[in-house]
């Protein structure tokens, strides 16, 4: 059962435009230049209940905008949403109160206010009944370790006590859909753990769907059993982090490192080819259909002395990398 | 909370209560010089002008500074994802923005006024209760242009213009520089018909006296009015605001 549908989405943002330098400025108060930027253009997707979805694509590829359509903030231009039952910004106030939004980049609690009043806000807020306000509250301040910081002000948190105050602000009224805006931005490898790790839990336990966007490769990696990218407003790709990888390419990276430094170059015969070099390490690319891998290390061992090597994966930023270019290309 | 602003409340009744002798010197002075009969006596004025300095804050419209902020930098979204009427937000938060601080200001500045600057008491118990109700009317109409010039902020972002414009056409229409009866007559017509004056001379001429009966139920029934008329513009132009909304910084 669909718990989100997203049918020909599209967005159209008016940006005023200024020449540089004080006769732009001059010009601007006469007449004012306007550029049309297609934020999404004819989107579609459906996810369904339970799912736990990555929305990747560069700066500026949608990925926010669509968020904000789907928490019913922004409205698009045309094209239909059905997000639990609901239009998002035609039935808002009824709508949001069964969502949960964070957004990386903002805050969302009372900058002057310790963090349990800030929850005592928002369950006022979102008329939570006691009993039920308490049990989240409690079990999210376990979960998400807040225990030691429940009386200090928002303005004296670090990021990453405040990004996980967020979190637990977002649920305390028991979302069925929770949109994760870049929760991870900014926070040290500790702090971005325990944040995955809730997420992880969030989805499985409570069966809460999540929409996640990022630009951190790793959390798409350790949290996305699906993957939606998007670039310059279109759908470039929807679906497992596998299937990604295989609609981009099937290539492997081979990592050489050698115990003196030679000539690498002569043993890559046209099917493989270097892509970096740093001292005595290689790195190349070959395509296992091309050429097996047991057979490049062979010649590979023939003719230098190896120390040691390993295969893999493309990074995943590399895929989505040379998908982007693909969508530059057409 | 508004305790924290316990020096400036302090420093606000002060500073009133001397604008508020300044304004009866003007006025005695003019009274004396005016040898014409004028349409409100010199007491009358008085007690105008102290009701005035008391209610003061009324007539300092600016858009909520709060909101402008969240426009601003784009916290706005996070507004917009509580299960919240978003203008009933506005309007309360314009509301509360409003009275507490009439409140800690006007009761120190009527009984300071009343004991020593010739501030008088309300016609009669009628006029009186009337009064507390235009009163209430005219701090609504208050959040009500607040609102308004809040939801603006989706058009303009900065709010400036806006928060200097107003109180200026606020200032000369609502009757707080001068008594609205004292003005010249085509400019007591525009204020006639405009919702300004419901801000502070409507009440204050029931207190007065000077709207009593079927001409009191009029200037309620007008005050009245301009409120829901405020309060509807307010709803349609913020509905219209949010569905050309952009956030800010992505």
């Amino acid at each position: 059962m669909n718990q989100i549908t997203v049918e020909e989405l599209t967005k159209t943002f008016r940006v005023a435009r200024r020449a540089p330098g004080l006769w732009g400025s001059v010009k601007g108060l006469v007449k004012r230049e306007y550029q049309d930027v297609r934020a999404l253009d004819r989107i579609s997707f459906s996810i369904g209940g339970g799912e736990l979805v990555g929305y990747i694509g560069p700066n500026g590829a949608g990925k926010s905008t669509t968020v904000k359509v789907l928490s019913g903030i922004l409205v698009p231009d045309s094209g239909h949403v059905m997000a639990l039952g609901k239009i998002p910004w035609r039935d808002r106030v009824h709508y949001v109160g069964r969502i949960g939004v964070v957004f990386g980049q903002r805050t969302q609690l009372w900058w002057d206010l310790p963090i349990l009043e800030s929850f005592d806000l928002l369950r006022d807020i979102y008329s939570v009944p006691e009993e039920k306000y308490r049990a989240n509250r409690d079990a999210l301040i376990e979960m998400l370790d807040l225990g030691s910081f429940l009386h200090v002000t928002v303005r004296q948190l670090s990021l990453g006590q405040r990004m996980r105050c967020e979190i637990a602000a977002s649920l305390l009224h028991d979302p069925e859909l929770l949109f994760l805006d870049e929760p991870t931005i900014g926070l040290d490898a500790v702090s971005k753990l325990v944040v995955r790790e809730f997420i992880t839990t969030l989805n499985r336990q409570r069966g809460v769907t999540v929409i996640l966007t990022t630009h951190d490769m790793e959390d798409i990696e350790a949290l996305c059993r699906r993957v939606m990218v998007i670039g310059d407003g279109k759908l470039l790709s929807d679906g497992t982090l596998s299937d990604l990888r295989a609609s981009v390419t099937t290539e492997r990276w081979l990592t050489v490192d050698l115990a003196e430094g030679v000539p690498f170059t002569a043993v890559l015969d046209g099917d493989a080819r270097l892509i970096k070099s740093e001292g005595r390490r290689f790195c190349l690319a070959f395509d296992p259909k091309q050429v097996a891998a047991a057979e490049l290390i062979a010649r590979i061992a023939r003719s230098c002395p190896v120390q040691d090597l390993f295969v893999e994966n493309p990074p995943i930023e590399a895929i989505i990398a040379r998908l982007y270019s693909q969508q530059k290309l057409q | 909370m508004l305790l924290q602003y316990r020096a400036a409340a302090v420093a606000g009744v002060v500073t009133q209560i001397f604008w508020g002798i300044v304004r009866t010197m003007i006025f005695d002075a003019f009274y004396r010089s005016s040898s014409g009969s004028q349409p409100l006596t010199h007491d009358q004025t008085l007690t105008y002008i102290w009701l005035g300095q008391a209610m003061l804050l009324l007539t300092m419209l600016n858009v909520d500074a709060d909101v402008a902020a969240m426009i601003r930098n784009g916290s706005v979204a996070y507004e917009m994802t509580r299960p919240v009427d978003l203008y009933t937000l506005w309007f309360s938060r314009a509301l509360s923005g409003r009275a507490a601080p009439l409140m800690m200001r006007s009761i120190p500045i009527l009984v300071i006024a009343a004991l020593f600057f010739g501030l008088s008491a309300p016609i009669s118990m009628m006029a009186g209760t009337l009064f507390l109700l235009s009163a209430a009317m005219s701090l609504l109409t208050a959040a009500a242009l607040i609102a308004l010039m809040t939801v603006s902020l989706l058009w303009t972002i900065s709010g400036e213009g806006i928060s200097r414009l107003v109180p200026g056409v606020v200032f000369i229409l609502s009757g707080i520089m001068v008594p609205l009866p004292l003005l010249p007559g085509w400019a007591q017509r525009l204020s006639e018909i405009l919702p300004f004056r419901g801000l502070i001379d409507t009440p204050f001429r029931i207190y007065l006296g000077e709207f009593h009966g079927a001409s009191a139920a009029l200037a309620l029934l007008f005050q009245f009015a301009w409120l829901v008329m405020l309060v509807v513009a307010g709803r349609l132009a913020l509905t219209r605001g949010t569905r050309r909304l952009v956030v800010q910084g992505g």
